[in-house]
């Protein structure tokens, strides 16, 4: 009996609610990478191994403009441009010309896009680790913390944004073009939707994404050729968990498994954490593997 | 052949001698038929024999390998369906295959949503679409997938109508319908050719086949093997039983 | 519309073993939709013996149970006397049930030798994975038999993808009958081919058909009026009729659903 009061008593009910908040500022940035990449596999069954890089990219692409401009918000919204526009390239030179062959081929293809893009952020910045300075420095007291607001910030933007994709989806001629190529490409052409286009337009999408959460987590951590590597393969995770091409499903797992690691970090080193998000997966995959918050269709 | 109602001299669609395989399989062995401008045309033939396939390349949803298909006297073999659909071909496929998680509204719309349509112009076709399917005006905003068969029929029909097309091509409307809605499907294929959209009409039902249009195409084995006015036979005729009987 | 009803059953009088295959009560169904509604249907041996009918018939499903590709709801599939009901269908092949299929499904890396050599070598059970395959001579034999059945022998070290669509569909054939089995059942054999393709086929079946039972499952109704000895017409998951060719040709229901008056 004693053992259980002690257990109460001593459980660490203050940072259970610190990870809470920084389970979900974590994971609505990565509900944006793999809101993005979700919805390019489900509109084109692409699995885009450079989506990483995608992030990373818009990363340097905001370091660049904060360096020349001092802005960051400019550094977002044209990180966000840039890096669309780069993607939109990158799917009519490569994945275009591929359409309808076996999935293999986009596999690889997107494969050796990640490994270019990587090399060529190698070569152009350099192996240093950048950073990219918070906008906003203010704290606030969250028990024995000083939390940063930037934090809080980011995940309302992310909510904003991935908001604001939900919207454009469901209402809107772009939106109903897009849900109809992705239910039923063929008919969708046969209605008069230029499918091609809107493969480009949903591969820039997903980019610009990708980038805009490259800038938002910059200054969280450190800026390297290498970052998207992580992200990209949690972002993995996540849209498997939440059920492919599942906009709702990834955002809700994104959420899960950033809260399932950070509590974890709690007890465990936060290295050792990620051991949580694999686990999910593989539990997904032998007992759920539409996605464990995919709705039956 | 005989005697045929005169073909205007330039056909809407021309199907020229095509060739079209299925990976090694020959499935349209020099199919060529026409339809004219607001002409309502049958394609009769026992399963398998490549009538769909026909309506697909015409629509381009499958390569032909050989012949042409020209529209309104222009080449458009080869053309992405999309760019066909534009120019006003209308397609409504054996499945139906209505977008099953967009509602009656936004399955319209992607017919509906096009450059050069008018506010009025799109409240019209609305208008026209409900008054003649009132029950697709009840069902707006549910899911395409919940409407049963013949309403999936009917929100497909419409769907087509929306790109104001100048042929719809009309896969087997009457499969897995009810015998009461094939009257329907035959009003609906008046009303169309009332306002001028031609027809080719794929079907294995030949009295609604016969009554709605005025030339008939019959194939067999991915060819066209009999060619008439449909005022010309009936369901008894030896040609009917030769090609469709057993 | 009026329901279609199986108002025959196997005739008594024929003693039960002159039919190889028979269905008693035979129904699937798919969730609320019946798609085969208690058939009682049988194959005389020796006889070749062919399924019609309109689209949405029920056909396939009714090939596919037979073959054991799918599991029936209720009712029973008896083999020469052998309840084989629900079981998987590498152990319906092994029990003397031969199949081909309507999208070609030979191997196409493989030679056509080679593809008949697997078919035939199914037969037997054997781990001996050291000895040559030219040991195993009487393997050889019936692939070889099997071939020159259909026609292809003079292209048994062809690669199968070689071949045109024809000599693939017949190959598909082969590759059956070198299984040497109780009854070969044929899956639109036609399908996609000319009207010279069709001819040979319909021969090789002719020359085939001579020692085997054969079900087959056509849309090309000269290739069943010349190759059916009984016809079985299904309608809506039922029997519709079950007759000489002759007799179907003028059964004025028969009609009625084929031109849907």
């Amino acid at each position: 009996m004693d053992a259980v009061v002690h257990f109460f008593q001593n459980f660490p009910y203050e940072l259970l609610l610190i990870q809470t908040i920084n389970g979900i500022v974590t994971g609505m940035i990565l509900a944006l990478v793999a809101s993005g990449l979700t919805l390019i596999f489900g509109i084109m069954d692409v699995v885009n191994f450079a989506h990483g890089e995608l992030f990373m990219l818009g990363a340097y692409v905001g370091i660049i403009v904060i360096s020349s401009t001092g802005n960051f918000w400019l550094a977002l919204v044209l990180s966000s441009l840039i890096v669309g526009i780069l993607g939109a390239a990158i799917q009519v030179t490569t994945l275009r010309p591929l359409l309808g062959r076996d999935p293999l081929n986009t596999i690889l293809a997107t494969f050796g896009v990640s490994l270019i893009l990587q090399n060529f952020a190698l070569w152009q910045f350099g192996p240093v680790s950048r950073k990219i300075d918070q906008p906003v420095t203010t704290h606030f007291q969250l028990f024995y913390l000083q939390y940063p607001w930037y934090r809080i910030l980011i995940a309302v933007l992310s909510a904003a944004m991935i908001g604001g994709l939900y919207a454009f989806l469901k209402y809107g001629k772009f939106g109903i073009w897009i849900r109809a190529t992705t239910q039923d490409r063929v008919m969708a052409q046969a209605m008069g939707i230029p499918v091609p286009l809107v493969h480009t337009g949903v591969f820039a999408l997903g980019a610009a994404m990708a980038a805009a959460s490259g800038v938002l987590f910059g200054p969280l951590g450190s800026i390297n050729h290498t970052m998207g590597l992580d992200w990209v393969l949690k972002a993995f995770i996540v849209v498997v968990v939440g059920g492919m091409g599942n906009l709702g499903g990834s955002i809700l797992a994104a959420i899960f498994i950033s809260l399932l690691e950070a509590y974890a970090s709690i007890w465990v080193d936060p290295s050792q954490a990620v051991i949580v998000s694999f686990v999910v997966l593989i539990l997904t995959l032998l007992f759920r593997p539409t996605g464990l918050f995919a709705t039956p269709k | 052949m005989s005697a045929l109602a005169e073909i205007s001299p330039q056909p809407l669609v021309r199907v020229e001698d095509v060739h079209t395989y299925y990976g090694k399989s020959h499935i349209l062995h020099g199919v060529s038929l026409e339809v004219a401008p607001g002409e309502v045309v049958g394609l009769l033939g026992r399963n398998g024999v490549g009538k769909s396939t026909t309506l697909k390349t015409i629509m381009g949803l499958v390569p032909l390998s050989q012949g042409q298909v020209l529209l309104d006297g222009q080449k458009i073999t080869g053309l992405p369906s999309h760019k066909l659909a534009r120019l006003g071909i209308g397609y409504v496929p054996e499945d139906r295959r209505i977008f099953r998680l967009l509602t009656v509204m936004e399955n319209l719309r992607t017919g509906l949503d096009r450059q050069g349509v008018s506010e009025a112009q799109r409240q019209a076709l609305l208008d026209k679409v409900f008054t003649f399917f009132p029950v697709l005006g009840e069902r707006r905003n549910q899911a395409g997938g919940t409407l049963s068969g013949g309403e999936q029929q009917m929100l497909a029909i419409s769907r087509a109508m929306m790109l104001e097309p100048k042929i719809i091509l009309l896969d087997e409307p009457t499969e897995g319908l009810m015998p009461r809605m094939v009257s329907q499907i035959r009003q609906i294929i008046d009303v169309l050719h009332n306002e001028g959209v031609a027809i080719l009409l794929v079907e294995q039902n030949v009295p609604l086949t016969l009554a709605a249009c005025q030339r008939v195409y019959i194939m067999e084995k991915g060819a066209v093997r009999h060619h008439c006015a449909a005022s010309e036979i009936d369901v008894h005729d030896p040609v009917i039983k030769q090609y469709l009987g057993v | 519309m009026e329901q279609a009803i199986d108002t025959r059953s196997p005739a008594p009088s024929r003693g039960a073993s002159s039919f190889i295959l028979r269905t008693e009560l035979l129904s699937v169904r798919f969730g609320g939709l019946t798609a085969l509604n208690q058939i009682n249907f049988a194959v005389e041996r020796g006889k070749t013996h062919a399924i019609i009918g309109p689209n949405g018939a029920g056909k396939s499903t009714f090939f596919n149970c037979l073959t054991g590709v799918l599991r029936p709801t209720s009712g029973r599939i008896i083999l020469n006397g052998e309840d084989i009901t629900g079981l998987p269908s590498n152990e319906i092949s092994q029990k003397g049930i031969a199949r081909s299929y309507q999208i070609t499904n030979i191997l196409p890396n493989a030679s056509v030798l080679e593809n008949a050599r697997i078919a035939a070598q199914s037969r037997r059970h054997g781990w001996n994975m050291i000895a040559h395959h030219s040991a195993f001579a009487d393997i050889n034999a019936k692939a070889e038999y099997a071939l020159d059945q259909v026609g292809l022998l003079d292209l048994r070290d062809e690669l199968a993808s070689n071949l045109s669509h024809g000599a693939q569909r017949n190959l598909e054939i082969g590759i059956a009958l070198a299984t040497e089995p109780l009854l070969l059942c044929l899956d639109e054999p036609t399908a996609g081919m000319s009207a010279a393709e069709t001819q040979e086929t319909l021969r090789l079946v002719q020359r085939i058909a001579e020692n085997l039972t054969i079900l087959i499952v056509e849309h090309d109704m000269e290739v069943v009026m010349e190759l059916a000895d009984r016809i079985t017409v299904l309608n809506y998951g039922a029997i519709l009729a079950d007759d000489t060719p002759e007799e179907i040709q003028q059964n004025p229901k028969v009609l009625e659903v084929y031109l849907k008056t």
